[in-house]
């Protein structure tokens, strides 16, 4: 392997982990203000679809992104209904919700542009370009010297590669994603608002003593779970892929929540973890089999390891993931 | 606690869920500019309008009872396994190796053997969220989301890699053998002298569905086992104070759910496709959530909703077929259905119980003022 390929995979890496990021995120503020969300994959679908859809027939990608995220905050705002409001079962919300994506979406597709519960391919404004940073070697140059983008970038110096293959030439959603990285960590550790979204996950009896309202909390925590969901499923749909196809989810909201398994609930934990499982996914999707000297592994075991992972982490044998203690239990104020 | 009467518990909060969700999708249908009340006649006429339509109704209902039941069962000793699918999907491989393994001489001989095999992997498939769950407490629904996701990779190796005939392009096993053929109810009614269509893939296993709905019912109230796993459910010190172990219980009943989600693949691998391919369990496995909820994990419940299932899923192919409205709208009336009689249970539940309890309150305070009042008599 030479040290471009190396860095194409790299690439390929960061491209497939920035939806995973964001998903992950959101169900770090979810489940740490105590509300289990097996729904992520259902909210980034529906954020897919909404932003292809709005993003073709408007012609604008931005508006696209509203519309991606404001579907994926109805479907929060129902799961925080079903779990906050109305004291149900949040992991049969979540359920719910991941089947209603799952449907809505095709039959409002089929209806909406008859297509076979696809969105039309996206093109221009109605997609996401990547953002070409100063001195990266881009498109632009490709045309200008009249020669292919990949001949150019293999001509150049191994800074050079990584800068214009690895960091340049990104959709923003993917910058965002790294920038939400720290973010999160400060509004979590840093913030009046991250120190009581964090207690409210662990006590919310302690926090209502405090005469802070933990329904106002955890429907706050949501719908920032709902925006996350929503830049996930509108760069899938509007930056890695151009338009909307039927379940192009693909259980990412599933590997995201593994990712935060794996990172226990911790913001720069979860970056790795979702580098890590995409570079899984890159590689699986690269080669077809990987060799280690003699054994060839299948393909399938590539694409499994993420789900083998996290049981691994889960059953506490490498450190063990302590959920927050409130998660899953809808909150009774005492009469 | 003063507790609304048992049969609103039971029939009228359900209905009343039920109502709201079929509703919401009757909008549905309005909004996407097709006629709901079209739909729902092509709906019932697709799916009870013939033997054709009954037999594939009854053969998806037959899926959905064991994976309902297998929900159940776990829900009982509050388990929640979201893993059916991945069992199911297990189940089938054993249900496959089983039938391709030897040249079956009657399907007699191949069903306890084939039904061994799927029960036999699919509780081994959950034997390992139940044993972390059990002894080192990871929570039971990520791992079995996770033993999903590999039991699909696993199918897909096994496919490709060994089961696959040589020279085949497709993912799939070979077809088995003559004698591993289940009867269809076709075949089974003939004798009778009742005409049930021949290309309807109901089999055998209805019945075999019936008697595990039967047999659910008298070990979870008529056994010990099932007390100790109810006793789990209700609440776990009360339940450990008695003497029950709860590592045992959770270990047992999650064996028992894993291996009614396995038998599964005994109708729609062995009864219906007769070879294994990919995604054999098309999403049974979830379905069977929607339908022990609904059926408030009671087997006989389970048994009606898995009917009503089958028709939604029997009737949705149908008006897939003949107007324009996508398969996936079921999918749409299943996950409203899961929402309203499981996530939002209380929204119907506490407006109806306040009812009751207003009733109640109206009905004592009318005795009372009744009781001060001397009858005419006296």
């Amino acid at each position: 392997m030479d040290f471009l390929t190396l860095v194409q995979i790299l690439d390929s890496t960061l491209r497939l982990a920035t939806p995973l990021l964001l998903a992950c995120l959101a169900g770090l503020f979810s489940e740490r203000s105590g509300i289990f969300d097996i729904g992520l994959e259902g909210k980034m679908l529906i954020a897919a679809f909404a932003s292809a859809a709005f993003a073709f027939v408007s012609g604008s990608v931005w508006i696209g992104l509203l519309a991606g995220i404001v579907a994926s905050m109805l479907l929060s705002v129902v799961h925080g209904l079903a779990s906050i409001t109305f004291r149900g079962n949040q992991l049969i919300s979540g359920v719910a919700i991941n089947f209603l994506a799952a449907g809505l979406t095709v039959v409002i597709a089929q209806s909406w542009f008859a297509q076979g519960g696809r969105t039309p391919s996206l093109s221009g404004d109605a997609r996401f370009a990547g953002w070409e940073l100063p001195f990266a070697i881009g498109p632009s140059d490709a045309a200008a010297a009249g020669r292919p983008l990949s001949e150019l970038i293999a001509q150049a110096g191994p800074v050079q590669q990584v800068w214009s293959e690895l960091i340049s030439g990104h959709s923003i959603l993917v910058y965002v994603a790294l920038v939400a990285v720290p973010a999160t960590w400060w509004v979590l550790y840093r913030t009046r608002f991250g120190l009581r979204l964090r207690a409210v996950g662990e006590n919310p009896e302690a926090v209502d003593t405090a005469g802070i309202s933990v329904i106002g909390l955890r429907y706050a925590a949501v719908v920032i779970c709902g925006v996350l969901c929503g830049l996930a499923g509108a760069y899938l749909a509007t930056a890695l892929q151009a338009g909307f196809v039927k379940d192009m989810t693909a259980g990412r909201g599933y590997i995201a929540l593994a990712a935060l398994i794996f990172s226990k609930w911790r913001p720069w934990y979860a970056l790795g973890a979702c580098l890590l499982f995409g570079l899984l996914q890159a590689v699986a999707l690269r080669y077809q089999g990987v060799r280690l000297g003699e054994i060839t592994i299948p393909v399938q075991v590539m694409e499994s390891l993420p789900y083998v992972l996290t049981v691994i982490i889960l059953a506490g044998f490498v450190g063990r993931a302590i959920p927050p203690k409130a998660g899953g239990a809808p909150y009774v104020k005492e009469r | 606690m003063e507790r609304m009467p048992r049969w609103a518990d039971v029939l009228l909060v359900p209905l009343i869920s039920v109502t709201i969700a079929f509703a919401i999708s009757a909008g549905v249908i309005w909004a996407i500019g097709q006629d709901p009340v079209e739909a729902v006649k092509l709906m019932v006429s697709g799916a009870f309008g013939s033997t054709y339509g009954w037999g594939y109704t009854l053969y998806y209902a037959t899926n959905f009872m064991f994976t309902g039941l297998a929900f159940a069962v776990a829900f009982h000793a509050r388990l929640f396994n979201i893993g059916a699918e991945g069992q199911a999907t297990v189940g089938g491989l054993g249900v496959a190796l089983v039938c391709l393994s030897l040249p079956w001489p009657h399907w007699t001989v191949a069903l306890p053997v084939a039904m061994l095999g799927g029960a036999l992997f699919g509780a081994l498939w959950a034997l390992i969220p139940a044993y972390l769950q059990a002894k080192r407490g990871s929570h039971i629904v990520i791992t079995t989301i996770m033993f999903n996701f590999i039991a699909a990779a696993l199918l897909n190796y096994m496919l490709v890699n060994v089961l696959k005939p040589a020279g085949e392009m497709e993912p799939a096993s070979a077809s088995f053998p003559e004698g591993a053929h289940l009867p269809t109810l076709h075949q089974i009614l003939a004798p009778f002298g009742i005409e049930f269509s021949s290309a309807a893939p109901v089999n055998i296993t209805l019945f075999l569905a019936l008697f595990a709905c039967v047999a659910v019912w008298v070990l979870m109230w008529r056994t010990r086992l099932g007390y100790e796993i109810r006793a789990l459910g209700h609440s776990e010190s009360a339940a450990v104070y008695a003497g029950i172990s709860p590592v045992k219980i959770v270990v047992v009943a999650m064996l028992i759910s894993g291996g009614l989600s396995g038998l599964m693949a005994i109708n729609n691998v062995m009864g219906e496709a007769e070879r294994l391919v990919l995604n054999s369990v098309e999403g049974a496995g979830f379905i069977g959530i929607a339908v022990a909820l609904m059926g408030r994990n009671h087997p006989f419940g389970v048994a009606l909703a898995a009917i009503l299932f089958g028709f939604l899923y029997q009737g949705g192919a149908e008006i897939a077929l003949w107007m324009s409205i996508p398969r996936e709208l079921v999918v749409v009336i299943q996950a409203l259905v899961i929402l309203f009689t499981g996530a939002l249970d209380n929204m119907v539940r506490m407006p109806i119980e306040s009812a009751f309890m207003a009733a109640r309150r109206r009905r004592k305070r009318r005795e009372a003022t009744q009781a001060r009042q001397p009858s005419p008599g006296e």
